[in-house]
């Protein structure tokens, strides 16, 4: 196959197509395209062994400078600005237009912002160049403020307490990780961050940053509370990058729709946290931000380029590691679901865990601090739709 | 083909246990990955090469011997 591929977004999911397509005998042209200045980075350990510390920065690297060469790619530094699809043509920042064959959009996520006026001192974390910002700041930070109990906001305020900050957790849900983990295992995040020290403050909505002289002195809450700090880290989700994809005749909603294949439109696929598809089994519209997804989902594309045809049915997996505690999910928890212990109890600091829907299905496989019992409880998920 | 895994980097996601349970396992406390075979025989290529793709920490590097 000598097809032009053009990838934009070289983070792991653009990537991994281009490692794929390579070694599915693709040796036509091969170029990446990315905005951020440094070469392909694992984003996960950004919230974790980066902030603290642990970590120099070049170990977040994907590949070594050797594997890179070997992928035989063009990488272009660029931010990708607007789409053609009928011409086929990409046009970056500063005009350049670069023609394609075929396209893969792995643009990724750009974090959701509270509104109103952002002071000094306030951070938002994706890119390696935010994660140093914030590392940078820390440890002359007093208080330290957390807007969004999700994954990310538990990670960040498990390092900052871990380098001896102050820390306030803000969220208006009742219990850290509700959307990802439930009522009853949120709960179990809240009291290991209250354990370690963490202010939680659940159930009130925040309504922006408050400053002083340009710096920021608080976060203002709905109830009229101000929480006082001199750093904010604000964590309240994410958007799918396609800013750039409006008016490009590509289908946009909450990411870009693709069909089962994963494919947007004749020669356009999208990869990852941007990438919207059919969940095989109810045909309702699914978009699962996730590193496995990235990877998984990557392989899929890059074997239907290859002329496969290849549908996206996999199961959701994150893990979070706050503090000792490592936190993994295969599958999706439901609002609703039951919590059934199939080794260890409540009451334990390790265990695996089941949780049910109303119907019976078994929706997900946790493990807290049991990383192999929670891979093989996997075996019990119903195998039926990953969303209702 | 020879197979190196990194201790440090690796998550215990388990993720290549599912895709090459010959070659490797992880560790019952921590879930580290622990590796069985260090040159796996040609039949298990395309299953270790898959391993390492899904692997959620790049933690697998497989190198062609």
């Amino acid at each position: 196959m000598t097809s032009d591929v053009l990838i934009v977004g070289a983070s792991v999911g653009g990537l991994t197509v281009a490692e794929a397509l390579r070694r599915g005998g693709h040796t036509g042209r091969l170029r990446l395209v990315d905005p951020d200045p440094h070469p392909p980075y694992d984003r996960p350990p950004l919230s974790k062994q980066v902030l603290t510390g642990l970590w120099p920065p070049d170990r977040v690297r994907l590949r070594t400078p050797e594997q890179l060469e070997a992928l035989d790619a063009e990488w272009v530094w660029g931010r990708a600005e607007r789409l053609d699809a009928a011409a086929r043509t990409v046009e970056l920042d500063g005009g350049r237009a670069l023609a394609y064959d075929t396209l893969v959009i792995a643009t990724g996520l750009v974090p959701r912002r509270l509104p109103g006026p952002e002071p000094a001192g306030a951070h938002t974390l994706r890119s390696l160049d935010e994660a140093l910002a914030l590392r940078h700041a820390l440890p002359d930070a007093g208080r330290v403020a957390v807007v969004g109990a999700g994954v990310l906001g538990c990670e960040i305020a498990a390092a900052a307490r871990t380098l001896g900050r102050e820390v306030t957790l803000v969220d208006p849900g009742p219990v850290p990780m509700a959307r990802h983990l439930g009522p009853e295992l949120g709960g179990r995040v809240a009291a290991l961050h209250r354990r370690h020290g963490v202010r939680l403050r659940l159930g009130t909505a925040v309504t922006g940053l408050v400053g002083e002289r340009g710096r920021v002195s608080g976060v203002a809450l709905a109830d009229g509370e101000v929480v006082r700090a001199d750093l904010a880290v604000v964590t309240i989700g994410s958007v799918p990058a396609t800013a750039w994809l409006e008016n490009s005749g590509l289908a946009l909603a909450d990411g870009i729709v693709c069909d089962a294949r994963c494919r947007a439109a004749p020669g356009v696929y999208a990869v990852g946290d941007v990438a919207r598809w059919p969940d095989p089994v109810t045909g309702v519209g699914i978009r699962v931000e996730s590193r496995t997804n990235a990877t998984e989902q990557a392989l899929v594309v890059a074997a239907n380029i290859l002329g496969d045809e290849r549908v996206h049915a996999p199961v959701p997996y994150f893990w979070s590691d706050q503090y000792d505690t490592k936190i993994q999910v295969h599958g999706r928890v439901g609002g609703g679901d039951r919590v059934r212990y199939l080794e260890g109890t409540a009451a334990d600091d390790r265990f695996v865990a089941l949780t049910e829907s109303d119907g019976g299905r078994t929706t997900a496989a946790i493990g807290w601090n049991h990383p192999r019992g929670a891979r093989t409880a996997r075996a019990h998920l119903t195998a039926a739709p990953s969303q209702p | 083909m020879k197979v190196i895994v990194d201790e440090e980097r690796c998550v215990g996601g388990g993720q290549c246990v599912a895709a090459a349970p010959d070659v490797f396992d992880q560790r019952d406390d921590d879930g580290v990955v622990v590796l069985l075979d260090p040159a796996p025989p040609h039949e298990r290529a395309a299953a270790v090469r898959e391993a390492a793709m899904l692997c959620p920490a790049a933690a697998i590097v497989v190198v062609d011997t």
